[in-house]
């Protein structure tokens, strides 16, 4: 690898190392709850290493328990995991003229919600080195978290647990704040969202539809909105 | 009864939609979008999503209300002040945990 390419690499695997670490706990979590479950070890290591989602699969855990039908299960996961058909076509529009046709079949593979939002938050285009690096971290704490929850059992102590579960909202402030600061209409975007995502959670006519449709619901009208009103000149318009 | 047949079977149809949902614009869109109201839709995606997924679970995501509350002011607070992804959340993480302390002193 050359100097400029293993700096790059470096920098997604920095960048993904928050990442990682949250992932630990919940995948964790998700070990835990499946044995608890009564499914045998090798399962949620399994389930973690092909799917990489955690509302999907922890949504999934509940159907293979209630032994529900495979229509029923494919349903699910369409409708919770839906709002990656729109991270990855906007992380399509992101990508550089360095990552191949391949490459995307395998950055699709890891492109979670944190994931996407880092690579959604470097300003200008990202190139596969950077997104490989990216995804590393992400991918193994995921994977590492699930085995050692199914294993090892109830060991995180719970005032710890809950002290983290607030670790990737920190995160997602932290990424979408900065921008905020200097940017008008990426404030009304967030505003509009989370006002949609609240009426959802607390207006009792509402509070029956199920998460990933609110996710979507929130992220086309508030996104579509602020289009309409701060339409963006250039696509490299990024960030500030 | 849960066979390791029918087990590998849900996996499977898990694994394959959730791949799917994520591949197929992936790979389908590889050329650059030119359309304005287009572009600036998905320049947004970011910030909605990150936005209505914050808000308002970040209020259920600890033991009690009040100590995501002051975990979701140090958060915002440290973002302003433009610090790294980690460091706003150990901070956040930090600040629940003292206050879940505190909390457990004085209130429970």
């Amino acid at each position: 690898m050359s100097g400029e390419k293993k700096n790059l690499w470096r920098q997604g695997l920095q960048d993904g190392l928050p990442i990682g670490l949250g992932y630990f706990s919940v995948a964790f979590t998700f070990g835990l709850e499946a044995v608890a479950l009564g499914l045998p070890l090798w399962a949620p290591v399994l389930i973690s290493m092909t799917n990489v989602t955690s509302a999907g699969q922890f949504a999934g855990l509940s159907i293979i328990a209630a032994l529900g039908s495979l229509v029923e299960l494919a349903l699910a996961q369409l409708v919770i995991n839906l709002r990656y058909a729109l991270m990855s076509l906007s992380l399509s529009q992101k990508l550089d003229e360095t990552v191949r046709l391949r490459d995307r079949f395998l950055i699709a593979f890891v492109n979670t919600d944190e994931v996407f939002a880092v690579a959604a938050g470097r300003p200008g285009e990202v190139g596969r080195v950077y997104m490989f690096g990216l995804i590393t971290a992400p991918y193994i704490g995921w994977a590492l978290g699930t085995l050692c929850g199914a294993c090892i059992g109830d060991f995180l102590p719970p005032s710890l647990a809950s002290a983290l579960g607030i670790a990737i909202y920190g995160m997602f402030l932290a990424i979408i704040i900065p921008p905020a600061k200097k940017n008008r209409a990426v404030v009304l975007a967030i505003a509009i969202a989370v006002a949609l995502s609240c009426l959802f959670r607390w207006l009792p006519a509402l509070s029956g539809v199920g998460s990933g449709f609110v996710i979507i619901i929130c992220t086309l009208v508030a996104a579509a909105a602020a289009a309409v009103i701060f339409p963006v000149k250039e696509a490299t318009a990024d960030a500030d | 009864m849960l066979t390791n047949a029918r087990l590998l079977a849900y996996i499977a149809v898990m694994a394959a939609v959730t791949y799917l949902i994520r591949m197929l614009p992936l790979v389908c869109f590889r050329k650059k979008i030119t359309n304005v109201f287009v572009q600036s839709f998905l320049y947004y995606v970011p910030y909605a999503v990150l936005g209505a997924m914050t808000v308002p679970a970040i209020f259920y995501s600890t033991s009690y209300t009040l100590s995501a509350v002051a975990g979701l002011l140090a958060a915002v607070f440290f973002a302003y002040k433009e610090k790294s992804l980690l460091y706003v959340a150990v901070a956040a993480s930090a600040v629940v945990f003292v206050a879940e302390r505190l909390i457990e002193l004085f209130l429970v």
